[in-house]
């Protein structure tokens, strides 16, 4: 990487929203293939679905990794979604601090908790 | 001096700031326009009720007990609020998801095609994500509810 601080630093020009754009097109793709994946098996279960099959969706390794990866994938999409409301309509910069450290720990705590569920099953 | 310079003209509308009740409602939004604020707001309910969304995870999925209290929220209610308002919840979730979807497919399709970015097909695949997503919504709402 280029030096881009001190004098150095690029303050004008495009690119600045590049990598948040992209990450999230990427993490949408993920959840897009997962809820293909869950669909799929909830679909083609055979008879009602009760707790056995809901639970044996998750219970192979690598629907647990997938599961996983979307979690993450989740954080970083939403994370560059909230921040985007949160600009756009939340002027004062004390206020859209707070919003954005809110948004984080909210974000942080709900992925502990999904991760957790996901591998105690 | 021209008689026309010298005159008091009219003073014109000034436009400092949108209000978002005296300006906001006058505002015309195409189909496209919906979407895309639909797309906001999908996305927020559903960054609200994450942890709703988890907890339904845990509930379903961590043992054959908490699966029947999953099962009884819905149908019998939980902390005093009675089942079908829970269901409404997951209505309401259920219509997120689908619109926040589909839009999310819309805006994937005009990333990465030219011919996509139209007039005409940035309304004809608003339009389609509407019906779709409130179609499937009250198709899946009815299931819901009991009444199919």
């Amino acid at each position: 990487m280029s030096v881009n601080y001190g004098s150095k630093r690029i303050v004008v020009g495009a690119h600045y929203g590049t990598r948040d754009w992209l990450s999230q097109r990427i993490t949408a793709a993920l959840m897009v293939i997962f809820t293909a994946l869950l669909l799929a098996q909830v679909i083609f279960s055979k008879g009602a679905i009760g707790y056995d099959q809901w639970a044996g969706i998750f219970s192979p390794q690598w629907m647990k990794v997938l599961t996983f990866a979307v979690i993450v994938a989740m954080l970083q999409h939403v994370w560059v979604g909230m921040r985007d409301i949160w600009m756009d309509y939340i002027k004062p910069v004390g206020l859209r601090l707070l919003l954005q450290v809110f948004t984080i720990i909210w974000l942080v705590a709900c992925a502990g908790w999904g991760v957790q569920v996901l591998w105690r099953l | 001096m021209t008689e026309m310079a010298s005159t008091q003209r009219p003073k014109r509308p000034e436009f400092r700031n949108i209000n978002a009740f005296t300006d906001l409602p006058s505002y015309r939004l195409p189909l496209a326009g919906i979407v895309s604020i639909l797309h906001r707001v999908s996305g927020a309910i559903m960054f609200v009720l994450m942890p709703f969304i988890i907890w339904m995870f845990d509930t379903s999925i961590s043992s054959d007990i908490s699966f029947d209290r999953f099962k009884s929220t819905f149908n019998a209610g939980m902390l005093g609020l009675p089942g079908f308002l829970w269901k409404l919840v997951a209505l309401a979730l259920i219509w997120a998801f689908l619109h926040h979807f589909l839009a999310g497919l819309r805006h994937l399709w005009m990333d990465s095609s030219h011919e996509a970015v139209s007039k005409n097909f940035g309304r004809q695949s608003a339009a389609f994500t509407l019906v779709v997503s409130i179609g499937l919504t009250l198709v899946l709402g009815a299931k819901l509810f009991g009444l199919y």
